[in-house]
């Protein structure tokens, strides 16, 4: 699973860094660094209200640094395990 | 336009920019025709209070043409005298004035130690006498003999220029440091920068053909600049150029930093590599200093590798206030890491050839850089942020740091460096006093600018360059 986050300027207010930092955090602490791979991009052309993400090409909306680790145990660890 | 720029010989190279570009937008014999059209646009006639005739003014214009159109490609200067522009500065230093009352005592014979000075009504120097000693000036109690220099001479603290048998002013390739200090001093506006505004109008030609993303880079300096728009309109304009977004060159000054404060774990004394034209001068007057030249990539290098990482196939254009990184960016130690770079005043008229008036436009955000990337702008930043980074990032010698302002500073330590006297070890050079955003390409020189990138520092979301950092280490670690 390929995950890429926004760090443009408009998401990086909205907090990505945080976004990012955390994931590593859960996909380290799962060990599943072999299974999902974090990317940095700047500007998905996305711009919203949240931190843009898109997994495996697929935009996912409603990210925040307070949304990040419900979306990654619910979403992300299932479909990356499921995988 | 006088409002934006400093002077009027900015204004009249930003007019031969803007019209280059707008016609590299209508059509190729309209670029053709540029060199013979935009003189006669510039200098209508019948009449012009720029030179003695038309026709020399034209001259001149034409001779502008072909810089903004790239300039003298076997010349690997950035920067360039213009023949025909520069002629006519006087070249003995010292005059006599009206003020002259032809005096009983005349001091000024007095003190002359070559017998250079006779008395007929008022005193004459025989120039091919004068040794420029100054001494007479000096002497005068009526300050009537005043000092004469070319403000080009004066303007270059690195011995550079020289005059030539015809007068005019010529560059030493093997001296010269691209710091364009002589661009902007020159009130005839006879020295001046190469432009690669046309690369760039074909870079983004391309981009909007095959959809490939361009990304522009601007320097810290840029929030001093446009002072009639808020810079997240400018970010706005320059999307609206074609870039795919607007990144800012502070976020590679983190990096840089970081590198630079690991560095200083190694090293005895280390020399700081982000202005080229600090660099330049180690490399050229003191090759034996060359090895504590950091090798920490610049700002600009760092963060358009960075983007490079995340986008492989994107072009990375540099906008600064700096003639010197014009030159960077082609040398070989980037790894190709930057396809153009354009200055402030070529970001003005590019924006105004494309008719888009940033003043008027929304507001997009720019945020990317930490506080300490920032203030890289001014001297005195870096060695501000390795100051109060250093036990953090795990440095436990004492360090001493030095902010050299201006080539002046810099060629005095340069000298003490040499003889082993300088008791600093960790060296910030900036070859524009007040740095870069004093940088000779700026659209204005202020001294209060400085506040300006204060105050953008302390904006800054990230207050350490941290966040830089992992960022950094996360897109090394791309496998693609």
């Amino acid at each position: 699973m390929v995950i890429q986050i926004c760090i443009g300027s408009a998401c990086h207010l909205r907090g990505s860094y945080d976004v990012i930092e955390q994931l590593k955090s859960f996909i380290a602490e799962d060990k599943l660094e072999d299974k999902i791979t974090l990317k940095a991009s700047f500007c998905l052309g996305h711009c919203g209200e949240h931190v843009t993400m898109k997994v495996d090409g697929e935009f996912l909306d409603g990210v925040t640094p307070a949304t990040v680790k419900d979306i990654y145990i619910n979403k992300l660890k299932p479909a990356a395990l499921g995988a | 336009m006088d409002r934006v720029f400093d002077t009027k010989v900015q204004v009249l190279k930003y007019s031969v920019l803007k019209s280059l570009i707008k016609r590299a937008y209508e059509s190729e014999k309209s670029l053709e025709l540029a060199p013979y059209e935009i003189p006669k646009e510039i200098v209508p006639g019948p009449k012009t209070d720029m030179r003695c005739c038309i026709y020399k003014a034209r001259a001149v214009v034409e001779e502008r043409v072909r810089m903004a159109m790239g300039g003298n490609k076997d010349n690997p200067n950035i920067i360039e005298v213009l023949p025909v522009a520069c002629d006519e500065c006087p070249i003995a230093s010292y005059y006599v004035t009206p003020a002259c009352r032809g005096c009983i005592n005349h001091r000024c014979m007095d003190v002359c130690p070559a017998g250079a000075i006779g008395i007929d009504g008022q005193a004459k120097i025989d120039e091919t006498k004068c040794l420029n000693c100054g001494k007479c000036a000096k002497a005068c109690p009526y300050k009537a003999i005043i000092e004469f220099t070319r403000p080009c001479i004066t303007s270059c603290k690195i011995g550079a220029l020289k005059i030539d048998e015809d007068k005019k002013a010529k560059i030493d390739n093997d001296k010269c440091v691209m710091c364009g200090a002589c661009v902007y001093s020159c009130p005839f506006g006879a020295i001046t920068d190469k432009s690669f505004v046309l690369d760039l109008v074909d870079i983004l030609k391309e981009a909007e053909k095959t959809g490939r993303k361009v990304y522009a880079l601007i320097a810290p300096a840029i929030v001093s600049q446009f002072k009639y728009a808020k810079i997240e309109q400018i970010v706005e304009g320059i999307k609206m150029l074609g870039f795919h977004n607007v990144i800012e060159t502070a976020m590679g000054a983190d990096i840089t930093l970081h590198k630079e404060l690991n560095e200083l774990k190694e090293v005895d004394k280390l020399t700081t590599s982000c202005c080229p034209s600090f660099v330049m001068y180690i490399e050229k007057h003191f090759p034996q200093l060359a090895k504590y030249i950091s090798h920490s990539p610049s700002p600009m290098v760092e963060a358009a590798k960075l983007i490079k990482r995340t986008s492989p196939d994107s072009k990375v254009v540099f906008i600064g206030p700096c003639s010197s990184k014009k030159h960077e960016y082609k040398l070989e130690k980037t790894g190709g890491a930057v396809d153009c770079v354009i200055s402030f005043e070529e970001l003005q008229a590019f924006l105004d050839a494309r008719d888009i008036d940033v003043s008027t436009l929304p507001e997009s955000p720019l945020n990317n850089a930490s506080f300490y990337g920032r203030i890289f702008a001014k001297s005195g930043g870096i060695a501000q942020g390795v100051s109060e980074l250093k036990e953090k990032y795990g440095i436990t010698k004492e360090i001493c740091p030095i902010a050299l302002n201006g080539l002046e500073e810099i060629k005095l330590a340069m000298l003490k460096m040499k003889a082993g006297k300088i008791p600093e070890n960790f060296i910030e050079g900036m070859a524009c006093v007040g740095g870069c955003l004093n940088g000779a390409l700026c659209l204005h020189h202020e001294e209060k600018n400085v506040r300006d990138v204060d105050k953008y520092g302390q904006m800054a979301k990230e207050k350490d360059i941290s966040g830089s950092v992992a960022l950094y280490n996360m897109t090394l670690d791309d496998k693609n």
